[in-house]
C-alpha cells in the first residue's frame, strides 16, 4: 500500500511535467493545426537556460537565498524562453502558414534537429550535473510503512496546478482565450471579424514556450541533469500525452501527461524498468483504437 | 408513377439520430426506375443526411433502404432478404441489396450506387482523365489480377485499360472536356468541375446516380446545360437520378417525382405539379404560420 | 528598396533580439570542474558577435529586400507548365552517371582525390540507400499521404531478420533478402491496422510510437538482438555463390586476379544500385496501375475515393505493406554492407532524415527522391570535411559539429523557400493526347 502511494506520489510528479510540456503541443495544434515537433527541444532549452541562471544567481547570491533564486529563475526563464518560442515561430512557421499541409511539420522537424544541436554545440555535450536542491523529505505514515514527499515533489504539483489554474483564467476569461478559441474555430472567420491572428498565433506559441520554460526547470530541479539530447523522449511523450488525452483539448493534455507519467511509473515500479516506454506507447495505441480522438477529444462526426 | 408500380430503392422508416438531434424521422419513399426524382426541403431539413445514409456514410440509427439491380423492387423479397440477416442475394434476379448493411465502398461497388457532393469532391492534384481512370477501380483492379498481373506488364491489363480510356473519353465528350483531358481537375472552372463530378460518378456505371445539389453555383445557362445534361445521360444510359436541388427552375423543369421532407420528416409526395400547389410545400418554403397551414389544408381536402 | 531609417530599426531589433536568445545559452557556458561542479566560463565577445551579425545581416536583407521575413507571395497549388526539357532528360543523364560512378571514383581518387571508399561507399552506396528508403516512404507518405513518422522500423525489421536469419540460420543473403522484405511488409501491414480509423497527425504519432516500441524492443531484448552492442560479423553477400573477399575460392582467385577492395565496393554499389532501380522501376509501374492510381486519389480525397467504390481500409494498407518492402529491403541491404548493426542506426533522427527526403524532394516525385537524398546525404557528409571553412573560420573550426546543425537550418530554409518541395510538378499517370512535345510552348487549352 505505502509503495503503491509511493509510486502514485512520483508518477504524478513527473506527468505533471509532462502535462505542462503537452499543453503548448495541444494549443498550438488547436489553433494551427500544426504538430510543433521542435516544441521538445524548446523545454530542452528551457531546462538549459534554467540551469545556467540558477548557476549564475548562486554565484551572486551566494546560496542564502535558494527560494528567491528560483522564483528569479523561474520568471527570467519564462521570458527568455518566450523570446525563443516567438523567434521560432516568426521565422520558420509563419513564412508556411496556409501552405502545403506538411511543410510546417518538415521545418518544426529541422528546428528541433537544429535546437539541440546548437545547444550541443554551444554547452558541449555533456551531461550538467546539479547538485541536488529541495531534497528535504516530508514523511507520511500509510498503512504499515511510510511514504516520503520530497519538497522539490510538493513543489512540482503546486507550482503546475497554480499555472494551469492561470492558464484556465486566460484562456477563459480574457480577450486573448476568446481570440484564441476564435481561431481554433475559424481562423479566416476570426480574422474577418478583426481577431489579429498573427498575433493570436505569436501569444500561443509564446504561453507554450512559457509553460515548457517551466516544465524544464521543475525537469532540471528535479533530475539535477540535462543534456542537449532531453528535448526528444519527454516531447514524444508529452506529444503523446496531447494525443492520449484528445489533441486540442488543454484538461486533456494534462490528463494525459499524468497518465503517461503514471503508467510510466508503474510499469517501472510493478514490472520492468526497461520496456516503461513501449507500455506508455502500446497504451496510446491500444486508446486510440477505441478511442480515435483521444480522451477528452471532440469525436467528430465525418463531414461528408 | 415509376416509384409505385417499379421502384428500384426504397428508403424505409429511415431514422438518423446524432446525439439528441433528430436529423431524419421515420423518412419513407421510393425511387422509381429510370425516374429523375428530386428531395427537396428547406435548409437543414437532412436531405444530405438522407444521401450519406444511402450512400453508406453514415449508418442509419434505425430503418431499412433496399435497392434492386436487373428487375422491380418486391417488398416480399426485400422481408427474405431482412430475416436472412444477410448483405445481398447473390445469383438471383433482380438482385437485392440491404444498402444499411453495406460499407460505403460496398455500396458503390457493388450496389451500383454513385454520388457526387455538395462541395465538390474532386481529386484535384491528378488530371480529369485520372480523375475518371479512378473511378473504374473495380473493373481495372480485377484486369490487373489485384496489381500482380498488372506488375508484370500483362497485356489483359493493358487492354483493359485502354478501354477505361475509351470509355473516360466518351464521358468527357458528354460532359464537353475533351480538350481539358490532361489538366489538372482543380484548375478547371466550377462549372466544369461539376459537370467532371457528374461524369466521374457516371464511370462506375451506376444504376442510381445520386448528385447533391448539382446546379449549386451555376449560372442560369449553366443550369440549363445541366438539365440537358441530366436527361441525356438518363437517355444513354438508363440510370436513375436522385437528386437534392434547391433550384426550383431546375426541379420542376426535369423530375418526374419530388420528395419534400422538412425537419427530417416527409411532408409532401407526387409529381412536380401536386407537389407545387400542396400547401404544406408552400408553407415551408414560404413559413406561413400554422394556422393558416389548417386552413389551407382543410380547404384542399374539402374539395 | 526600403528606407534606411527603417532597416536601421530593424536591424537594432534583430540585434537585441538576438542577444536575447543568446543570453544565458551562449552568453555563458556550463563545465563542470575537477570536483565536478559546474562553473560558468562567460562568452560576451562571441555572443555581442552574434548580435552584431543578426543586426548586420538583417539591415542588408531590408535594405534590399522591404518586407524581411514576410512570406512570399503564394504560389499556383498546381504547377502544370511541362517541366524543363532539363528535367526530361534528368534520369538518363542520371542513369549513365550512375552507372559509371565507380569507375568515375577510381578515376577521382587515382587522380589525388578523396580515397575511394569514400566516395564510392560513403556517397555513393549511402545515398543510393537513402534512395531505396525515400522511395519506400514515397509510396506510403507521397502517393498515398500518410504520415509515417517512423519508417526507421521497416529498416529496422529488414536489418535485424535479415542479419539473424543468416548469422543463426546461414541462409544466404540472395534468400534472406526477399524475406526481410517480406517481414517488414507484413510489419507494414500490423502498423497499418490500428492507424487505419485515424487521421493526419494522429497517424503520425503512432507510426513514431510503432518506432520507439521497436527501437526499444531492439535495445532491451538483449539475448535476440544484442542489445546495444548489435549484431556483427554478418556476412556479405555472394555473387552466384561465390565470394568478394581475398580468401581463397573467392571469384578474384577463380579468375585469377589479384584481389582488390575495389570489386567488392563496386559489386556492392551495383547491386543497392540496381535494388533502388527495381524499386523505381515497380514504383512507376504502380503508380499507372489501378492501386496506385487508388492511392495518390486517396491523397487527393478520401471520401470521394470511397463514393467511387474504393475501399480505402485495403488501399492503406497495400501502401504501407509496399513501401514497408522497400524499407524491408533496403534494410537488408544495409546489414549485409555494413555487416554490423546496431540500434544506434534506427533512431528517429533516420526517420527525420527519410521525411525529409520524401518532403524536400515534392511529395510523390520519384526524381524529387533521387535529388533531395543526393543533397541532403550528400550535402551533411560533405559538410564534414569541407577544409574551406577552416580557412574562413580558423583553424579550431571543426565541421563535423555543425553538420547535424546545418542539416536543421536546412531543413528550416527550403520548407520556406520551397514549400512543396523541389519537384512540383506531377507527371500524369495516363495522358488522353500525347505529351507537348520540346521546344513547342505549351498551352492548355482553354487558358
Amino acid at each position: 500500500m505505502d509503495y503503491f502511494v509511493q509510486q502514485l506520489i512520483n508518477g504524478l510528479t513527473l506527468g505533471s511535467i509532462y502535462g505542462l510540456i503537452a499543453i503548448g503541443y495541444t494549443m498550438v495544434y488547436g489553433i494551427i493545426g500544426m504538430v510543433n515537433f521542435a516544441h521538445g527541444d524548446v523545454f530542452m532549452l528551457a531546462a538549459f537556460i534554467a540551469l545556467i541562471l540558477f548557476l549564475l544567481l548562486m554565484q551572486v547570491l551566494g546560496g542564502l537565498a535558494l527560494g528567491l533564486a528560483l522564483v528569479i529563475v523561474l520568471l527570467l526563464g519564462m521570458a527568455l524562453t518566450s523570446l525563443w518560442g516567438w523567434v521560432i515561430e516568426r521565422l520558420a512557421y509563419r513564412p508556411l502558414r496556409g501552405s502545403f499541409r506538411l511543410a510546417p511539420l518538415i521545418s518544426a522537424i529541422g528546428m528541433s534537429i537544429f535546437l539541440s544541436n546548437f545547444v550541443q554545440l554551444v554547452q558541449g555535450p555533456r551531461n550538467k550535473t546539479l547538485e541536488p536542491i529541495l531534497s528535504n523529505v516530508l514523511v507520511f505514515p500509510v498503512g504499515e510503512g511510510s511514504v516520503t514527499l520530497a519538497e522539490k515533489q510538493l513543489v512540482i504539483m503546486v507550482v503546475t496546478a497554480a499555472l494551469l489554474g492561470v492558464l484556465w483564467y486566460v484562456v477563459r476569461y480574457t480577450s486573448l482565450g476568446r481570440a484564441q478559441r476564435a481561431c481554433e474555430q475559424d481562423r479566416k472567420m476570426a480574422s474577418l471579424l478583426g481577431v489579429d491572428v498573427d498575433r493570436t498565433v505569436s501569444l500561443t506559441f509564446i504561453i507554450g514556450a512559457m509553460l515548457a520554460s517551466v516544465a524544464g526547470l521543475l525537469w532540471m530541479m528535479y533530475y539535477g541533469v540535462v543534456s542537449f539530447s532531453d528535448g526528444f523522449v519527454p516531447g514524444v511523450k508529452a506529444f503523446t500525452a496531447a494525443v492520449l488525452g484528445g489533441i486540442g483539448s488543454l484538461p486533456g493534455a494534462v490528463l494525459g501527461g499524468l497518465l503517461i507519467g503514471l503508467i510510466e511509473t508503474f510499469w517501472s515500479a510493478y514490472f520492468t524498468i526497461d520496456y516503461k516506454d513501449v507500455a506508455a506507447f502500446s497504451i496510446l495505441a491500444i486508446v486510440l483504437i477505441f478511442l480515435p480522438s483521444g480522451l477528452l477529444g471532440r469525436p467528430d462526426v465525418e463531414k461528408v | 408513377m415509376r416509384w409505385l408500380s417499379d421502384p428500384l430503392l426504397a428508403v424505409d422508416h429511415l431514422s438518423m439520430r446524432f446525439g439528441g438531434l433528430v436529423a431524419i424521422n421515420a423518412l419513407s419513399f421510393t425511387v422509381g426506375r429510370g425516374d429523375i426524382t428530386a428531395l427537396i426541403g428547406p435548409n437543414g431539413a437532412g436531405k444530405t443526411t438522407v444521401f450519406n445514409c444511402i450512400t453508406g456514410f453514415y449508418k442509419p440509427t434505425s430503418g431499412r433502404i433496399a435497392l434492386a439491380q436487373g428487375g422491380t423492387l418486391e417488398r416480399g423479397a426485400i422481408e427474405a432478404l431482412t430475416r436472412s440477416g444477410k448483405k445481398r442475394t447473390q445469383g438471383v434476379n433482380p438482385e437485392l441489396f440491404l444498402l444499411e448493411r453495406m460499407a460505403d465502398h460496398a455500396i458503390a461497388s457493388e450496389a451500383r450506387v454513385a454520388r457526387t457532393f455538395q462541395n465538390i469532391r474532386l481529386f484535384p492534384g491528378m488530371t480529369v482523365l485520372e480523375n475518371l481512370i479512378v473511378a473504374q477501380h473495380k473493373t481495372l483492379m480485377a484486369a490487373s489480377d489485384y496489381s500482380l498481373g498488372g506488375l508484370l506488364g500483362l497485356a489483359k491489363y493493358r487492354a483493359a485499360e485502354r478501354k477505361a480510356i475509351d470509355l473516360a473519353k466518351a464521358w468527357l465528350e458528354v460532359v464537353g472536356l475533351v480538350a481539358r483531358a490532361d489538366d489538372p481537375a482543380g484548375d478547371l472552372p466550377y462549372g466544369a468541375q461539376r459537370r467532371l463530378e457528374i461524369a466521374r460518378a457516371m464511370c462506375t456505371n451506376p444504376v442510381l446516380l445520386c448528385l447533391d445539389e448539382p446546379a449549386a453555383g451555376l449560372n442560369n445557362r449553366e443550369s440549363a446545360e445541366l438539365t440537358q445534361l441530366l436527361r441525356g445521360i438518363r437517355a444513354q444510359t438508363g440510370v436513375s437520378i436522385l437528386l437534392i436541388e434547391h433550384d426550383m427552375s431546375v426541379v420542376m423543369d426535369i423530375s418526374d417525382h419530388v420528395v419534400v421532407i422538412e425537419y427530417g420528416v416527409k411532408i409532401a409526395d407526387g409529381t412536380a405539379d401536386e407537389v407545387k400547389s400542396d400547401p404544406k410545400v408552400i408553407a415551408a418554403y414560404l413559413g406561413v404560420d400554422d394556422e393558416e397551414v389548417a386552413v389551407a389544408e382543410a380547404g384542399s381536402v374539402a374539395p | 528598396m526600403g528606407a534606411p531609417a527603417d532597416a536601421l530599426k530593424k536591424a537594432l531589433i534583430a540585434g537585441l533580439v538576438t542577444l536575447g536568445l543568446c543570453f544565458p545559452i551562449v552568453a555563458l557556458r556550463t563545465d563542470a570542474n575537477f570536483s565536478n561542479q559546474l562553473v560558468l566560463t562567460p562568452r560576451w565577445g562571441l555572443t555581442f558577435t552574434l548580435a552584431a551579425i543578426a543586426a548586420v545581416g538583417v539591415f542588408l536583407i531590408s535594405l534590399l529586400r522591404p518586407a524581411g521575413f514576410e512570406r512570399a507571395t503564394p504560389k499556383r497549388a498546381l504547377d502544370t507548365a511541362p517541366p524543363h526539357p532539363f528535367f526530361r532528360y534528368l534520369p538518363r543523364i542520371g542513369l549513365v552517371l550512375l552507372l559509371a560512378y565507380p569507375f568515375l571514383a577510381l578515376a577521382i581518387s587515382a587522380s589525388g582525390g578523396p580515397g575511394l571508399l569514400k566516395l564510392v561507399d560513403t556517397y555513393g552506396i549511402q545515398i543510393l540507400i537513402y534512395v531505396l528508403l525515400g522511395l519506400g516512404l514515397n509510396i506510403i507518405l507521397g502517393l498515398a499521404g500518410l504520415l509515417d513518422l517512423g519508417f526507421v522500423a521497416f529498416y529496422a525489421v529488414g536489418a535485424y531478420s535479415s542479419a539473424l536469419l543468416t548469422t543463426t540460420f546461414g541462409l544466404s543473403f540472395w534468400i534472406v533478402l526477399p524475406l526481410a522484405g517480406i517481414l517488414a511488409a507484413f510489419w507494414g501491414v500490423m502498423i497499418s491496422l490500428p492507424v487505419l480509423r485515424l487521421k493526419g497527425d494522429y497517424i503520425a504519432i503512432v507510426t513514431l510510437a510503432f518506432a520507439e516500441i521497436v527501437r526499444l524492443v531492439l535495445v532491451n531484448w538483449v539475448p535476440v538482438t544484442g542489445g546495444y552492442a548489435g549484431i556483427s560479423s554478418i556476412p556479405k553477400p555472394t555473387l552466384l555463390g561465390l565470394s568478394l573477399g581475398p580468401e581463397p575460392g573467392s571469384l578474384t582467385s577463380l579468375l585469377g586476379i589479384p584481389f582488390s577492395p575495389f570489386y567488392r565496393l563496386a559489386f556492392m554499389y551495383y547491386l543497392v544500385l540496381a535494388l533502388a532501380l527495381a524499386a523505381y522501376w515497380a514504383t512507376l509501374r504502380l503508380r499507372t496501375l489501378p492501386v496506385g492510381r487508388a492511392w495518390e486519389a486517396m491523397r487527393e480525397d478520401e471520401i470521394a475515393c470511397r463514393s467511387l467504390g474504393i475501399n480505402t481500409v485495403a488501399t492503406k494498407v497495400s501502401a504501407f505493406a509496399a513501401g514497408a518492402f522497400f524499407g524491408g529491403i533496403a534494410g537488408a541491404f544495409f546489414s549485409a554492407h555494413y555487416g554490423f548493426i546496431s540500434p544506434k542506426s534506427f533512431e528517429f533522427l533516420e526517420s527525420a532524415m527519410i521525411v525529409a527526403i520524401v518532403v524536400l524532394g515534392g511529395l510523390g516525385s520519384m526524381i524529387g527522391v533521387v535529388i533531395a537524398a543526393t543533397v541532403m546525404v550528400g550535402g551533411t557528409e560533405l559538410l564534414r570535411e569541407l577544409g574551406v571553412l577552416k580557412a574562413v573560420f580558423g583553424p579550431d573550426f571543426d565541421p563535423a559539429q555543425y553538420r547535424m546543425l546545418l542539416f536543421g537550418l536546412a531543413m528550416v530554409m527550403l520548407m520556406v523557400w520551397r514549400p512543396k518541395g523541389l519537384i512540383a510538378t506531377r507527371e500524369p499517370t495516363v495522358r488522353l493526347k500525347p505529351q507537348p512535345t520540346r521546344g513547342a510552348p505549351a498551352v492548355s487549352a482553354g487558358e
